[in-house]
């Protein structure tokens, strides 16, 4: 199998007043087409930091990050856009959903970005079907009219990822998708995205419970800003 | 044009109370915009027309009392050109009136017209009551055509004025006898007489009365025959005098080009004038549009209106600022709306754009309800004063005191293009500057909550 995203030396830090706050010390990584990785660590321990930086959604101090080959600092504004709107998918930790669009809306976000308001007619009905789709297998099937503030927050969750799926992503970025969720919906959406991994979603996941970390390939943990154990299953 | 721009952008207008607060602030500055720039623009263009109906379009004048010599030979040659549709001598000069037996006697301007000509330089027939289908008579009093008549400034008679405006007329002109006394000069601008008999005296009867709508005119001018008045001056003599010519147009002819002929004219009758008598009164003399002439009396009117656009445009700076902090306050509350657009993938560039549609629809509905209610407003106004007064008692314009018929409400569509647009730039000022901070942003530091 090959590397699809590869760090090398990621470092970021924080100026707090006088004081740096190092997050992150010079990190390196990769995930393999296909793997399922979680990553644990510390409340603070930087892993929403690093998950951000993959995502194109922040940029590290030091250090690259590649992928399929590109290092993302080389990316034009446009591939930027197009990576963050095609090649990864990210959950983020508080949902960040739009109160002005119901479920639907918010799950097909990502395909009406990359729409033009002329192509948008004719992808429309698919995009829907994709996202109803979506939102059925993550058991929100009564929802779908519903706007994100009369959602609870395991709800709010479960849109947020399907949002990320949306435009079938080669890599979902998800941090804690289950981090608010009771543990028969947690091992629930687990099953959905092991599912989704054998039928070959490549899925790096943060997470702090133990027993999810372990169904996943590969776990590795977030430690005073590098790294530290990085053990196969 | 991305598709989600154009949903949010509806959805943040709809869903939003804000946005409606910025909808009604919008109507508010471009409904008060639209009324006073109407009223303003209204007052000035109805009082520059009085002026100009009442003097033609150019006027040949000196300021001197004594006036200047020839205007007779002049207006000869003025006859003769055909870009000229009527040329009227005036003689004008100061004078006291009173009533026989009365104790009161009020300074006066007085004006000699030669009605026949004057008509035709001039709309002055339209100022007159008694005379609108015979103006040229409107000398000879109707009570009594064998007197010697007058014409009155409508504002000298006392009571005229009702207290809604309007002017209240007995069928006929009061029979009131006048006394009328001028000091004649002789050309050098000495007293013509010496001695006991200093002033020239006429009886004179009220035989019509002028509404110019100018208050200074109509309230200190009184009108003579024109000989009469040369005569009580001392302009006639072997060589007579004339204040003024009044000229007027043809209408193809523009107004500056038509001065400029007159003032060819001029230059070339002064030439060949110069070896003859009195000939340094002709120095005196200029040749004006009647904006020129009338620059006295526009001009204080013309200058609250350029106080009040400053005014207003101080007001649509507030109106700017106003927007600014809207949509500010808007757009920094979708900070997180702008990091998750930029999450998956939308450029800067294109939340730009969505707030700029945003904005756009803001300015337009506002706009459009500002200009939709001014109008109504404007369309209603008199109506509105008439039914405040007749149910209050209150006036706008007391009509006792101010020469305005009814409020000008007559709308521009080019002022109203103007003051759209400018509600619509606002707009987009006040949404570039929140939306470029926040789209030039990386999506994490537009995620982070409580920014603002
Ligand atoms: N914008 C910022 N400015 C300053 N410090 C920051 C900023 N963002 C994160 N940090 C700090 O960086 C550290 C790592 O934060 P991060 O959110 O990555 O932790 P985490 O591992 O995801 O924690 P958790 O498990 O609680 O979500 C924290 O100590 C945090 O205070
Ligand atoms: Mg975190």
């Amino acid at each position: 199998m090959s590397a699809i995203l590869t760090t090398r030396d990621i470092r970021k830090s924080y100026r707090m007043g006088p004081n740096l706050l190092e997050v992150l010390r010079g990190i390196d990584f990769s995930v393999e087409a296909g793997e399922f990785v979680a990553m644990v660590g510390a409340s603070g321990s930087g892993k929403s930091t690093f998950l951000h930086i993959l995502g194109a959604l922040d940029t590290p101090d030091n250090g690259e990050v590649i992928f399929g080959g590109h290092n993302l600092a080389r990316f034009g504004r446009g591939r930027l856009n197009e990576y963050r709107n095609r090649s990864v998918g990210f959950v983020f930790q508080f949902y960040h959903l739009l109160d002005e669009l119901d479920v639907v809306e918010n799950t097909i976000l990502p395909a009406m970005a990359a729409s033009s308001i002329l192509s948008w007619p004719a992808r429309r009905g698919p995009a829907r079907q994709r996202a109803t789709e979506l939102l059925r297998r993550f058991g929100l099937g009564e929802r779908l009219k519903h706007k994100p503030y009369e959602l609870s927050g395991g709800e709010r969750q479960r849109v947020s990822i399907a949002r990320a799926l949306m435009n079938q992503p080669t890599l979902l970025l998800a941090d804690e998708p289950t981090g608010n969720l009771d543990s028969k919906t947690g091992n629930d959406i687990l099953n959905v995205l092991e599912q989704l991994n054998r039928e070959g979603q490549t899925v790096l996941m943060v997470t702090h419970d133990d027993r999810i970390a372990r169904r996943a390939h590969r776990i590795v943990r977030l430690a005073d800003g590098r790294m530290v154990t990085d053990r196969s299953q | 044009m991305i598709m989600i721009q154009w949903i949010l952008a509806i959805r943040y207008l709809w869903k939003r109370r804000i946005s409606l607060l910025a909808v009604a602030s919008v109507a508010l500055c471009v409904f008060i915009v639209v009324v006073v720039m109407t009223v303003m623009n209204g007052l000035v263009e109805e009082f520059r027309g009085k002026n100009h109906r009442f003097v033609g379009d150019c006027v040949v004048s000196t300021e001197s009392l004594v006036g200047f010599v020839y205007a007779d030979e002049f207006l000869a040659i003025l006859d003769r050109q055909d870009f000229i549709a009527g040329a009227s001598p005036v003689i004008r000069g100061y004078g006291l009136l009173t009533q026989p037996g009365a104790e009161w006697n009020m300074g006066v301007e007085i004006w000699g017209l030669n009605l026949a000509r004057h008509i035709q330089a001039t709309d002055f027939a339209q100022t007159l009551y008694y005379h609108p289908q015979n103006p040229t008579t409107a000398f000879v009093p109707s009570y009594n055509p064998s007197l010697p008549g007058c014409i009155l400034g409508i504002d000298m008679m006392p009571d005229r004025r009702n207290q809604d405006g309007t002017y209240y007329h007995p069928p006929q002109p009061r029979q009131y006898e006048l006394i009328v006394s001028g000091f004649p000069l002789t050309p050098k601008g000495g007293l013509a007489r010496i001695g006991t008999d200093l002033v020239n005296t006429l009886h004179v009867y009220l035989s019509d009365d002028s509404h110019s709508g100018l208050v200074k005119i109509d309230g200190r001018v009184v009108y003579l025959p024109f000989d009469t008045a040369r005569e009580l001056f001392g302009m006639a003599g072997s060589i007579p005098r004339s204040s003024a010519i009044h000229i007027r147009f043809r209408p193809s002819v523009g107004l500056e080009a038509g001065c400029e002929r007159v003032g060819r004219l001029w230059n070339e009758f002064k030439q060949s004038c110069r070896d003859r008598e009195y000939a340094d009164l002709l120095g005196e003399v200029r040749v004006q549009s009647w904006i020129e002439n009338r620059r006295g009396a526009i001009a204080p009117m013309e200058k609250e209106q350029t106080m009040m656009i400053f005014l207003f445009l101080m007001l649509g700076v507030i109106t700017v600022f106003i927007i600014f902090v809207v949509f500010y306050m808007i757009i920094s509350h979708k900070s997180k709306d702008i990091g998750v657009l930029r999450s998956v993938g939308v450029s800067p560039a294109g939340v730009v754009a969505m707030m700029l549609i945003f904005a756009s629809l803001v300015g337009l509905i506002g706009g459009g309800l500002g200009i939709a209610g001014g109008s109504v407003f404007l369309a209603r106004i008199n109506t509105l004063e008439d039914w405040l007064y007749e149910t209050r008692g209150w006036q706008v314009w007391n009509r006792s005191v101010y020469a305005i018929g009814e409020i000008p409400n007559q709308i521009h569509p080019p002022v109203l293009i103007v003051i759209g647009l400018s509600a619509l730039a606002a707009c987009w000022l006040g949404a570039l500057v929140p939306a470029f901070q926040a789209a030039r942003k990386r999506p994490v530091e537009a995620l982070q909550p409580g920014i603002l």
